[in-house]
């Protein structure tokens, strides 16, 4: 068994108005260090798959059918073997 | 018999006896079908009305496209049917892939609740056929998810292609050239932001959706005639 966290964030060049708003609060608290904010999703699910690859590979055309919208947003996959 | 149009219901629509409402005044014929049908019931023409389809789980629109009547839509659209997607609608159609672009949270990442002016662009679409070129309808909008935006190479074919219907007079949402609703190739398939069903009588402050909603059922008419 395998877990796998899904990273979805805005591609580049897409507008994220939720990072931009928390971006221009965050001064607010006194942090005035703060840029690059950006809002996404994470996804975590547990898949059966023969190995590693093949476990990526599933995860990656959900991402590209289902769990991402490719016109607005990127994803990012990382896998781990669950022990059993 | 007057001309059937079907109006789509998801878990979550909201605007679907507003629609039905102000199509019948035109003297049309509105059916709810819930999403769990797997057929129109031979309709004229599909209108898959504002709300909440599914909760926006995932993002807007995202999960509509999984509906059993969804399998419908596709093919009325693919055999030259008028589909027509307002508002949480236009983001199922273009979730669905049947419309090109997404619709992202407004530039000012607030919720917008207004009457807007929208000009009317292309006229060759079952939506703005009966419209004047260049006219300008005033609509309500009411949303989150109304941003408009795709990539460069989509812009420019809906721009060559004359496929930009309708435009923002005064851009309230950020959307990429202003794009209120887009049509697809053919014109059959039209997705827009506002509610032309909420502007459908002067009670209701404007009746310039009129023009649009009587277009729709006069392109449903002379599809059930052929």
């Amino acid at each position: 068994m395998f877990e796998a966290r899904v990273d979805v964030k805005h591609l580049p060049g897409i507008a994220d108005p939720q990072g931009a708003t928390v971006e221009r609060s965050l001064p607010a608290l006194g942090y005035t260090n703060v840029s690059e904010v950006h809002i996404g999703k994470l996804i975590r699910l547990v898949l059966d798959a023969s190995d590693e690859a093949a476990a990526r590979a599933q995860v990656a055309e959900m991402c590209e059918r289902l769990l991402a919208n490719p016109v607005i947003e990127a994803y990012e996959i990382q896998i781990s073997e669950l022990a059993s | 018999m007057s001309t059937r149009v079907a109006v789509i219901v998801f878990p979550g629509t909201n605007c679907e006896l507003d629609v039905q409402h102000a199509l019948e005044q035109l003297g049309g014929t509105a059916e709810l079908v819930f999403h769990t049908e797997t057929s129109l019931g031979g309709a004229d023409a599909v209108v898959v009305p504002g709300g909440f389809a599914h909760g926006d789980y995932l993002r807007t629109g995202a999960l509509a496209r999984f509906s059993p009547v969804m399998a419908a839509v596709g093919e009325h659209a693919a055999a030259g049917g008028p589909v027509v997607g307002i508002c949480n609608g236009f983001q199922v159609l273009t979730e669905a892939g049947l419309l090109p672009g997404a619709l992202q949270k407004n530039a000012g990442l607030k919720f917008l609740c207004e009457t807007v002016e929208c000009r009317v662009d292309s006229t060759h679409s079952v939506l703005t056929s009966g419209a004047a070129l260049g006219a300008v309808l005033r609509l309500p909008i009411n949303h989150f998810e109304g941003n408009y935006i795709c990539d460069a190479a989509t812009l420019d074919q809906l721009r060559a292609d004359d496929r930009i219907v309708l435009r923002y007079v005064d851009n309230p949402n950020g959307a990429l050239d202003d794009i209120a609703g887009i049509r697809n190739e053919h014109g059959n398939v039209v997705g827009l932001m506002p509610h032309p069903e909420r502007a459908s009588d002067t009670v209701l402050g404007s009746a310039d959706g009129v023009v649009l909603l009587q277009s729709l059922l006069d392109a449903a008419t002379a599809r059930s005639a052929v």
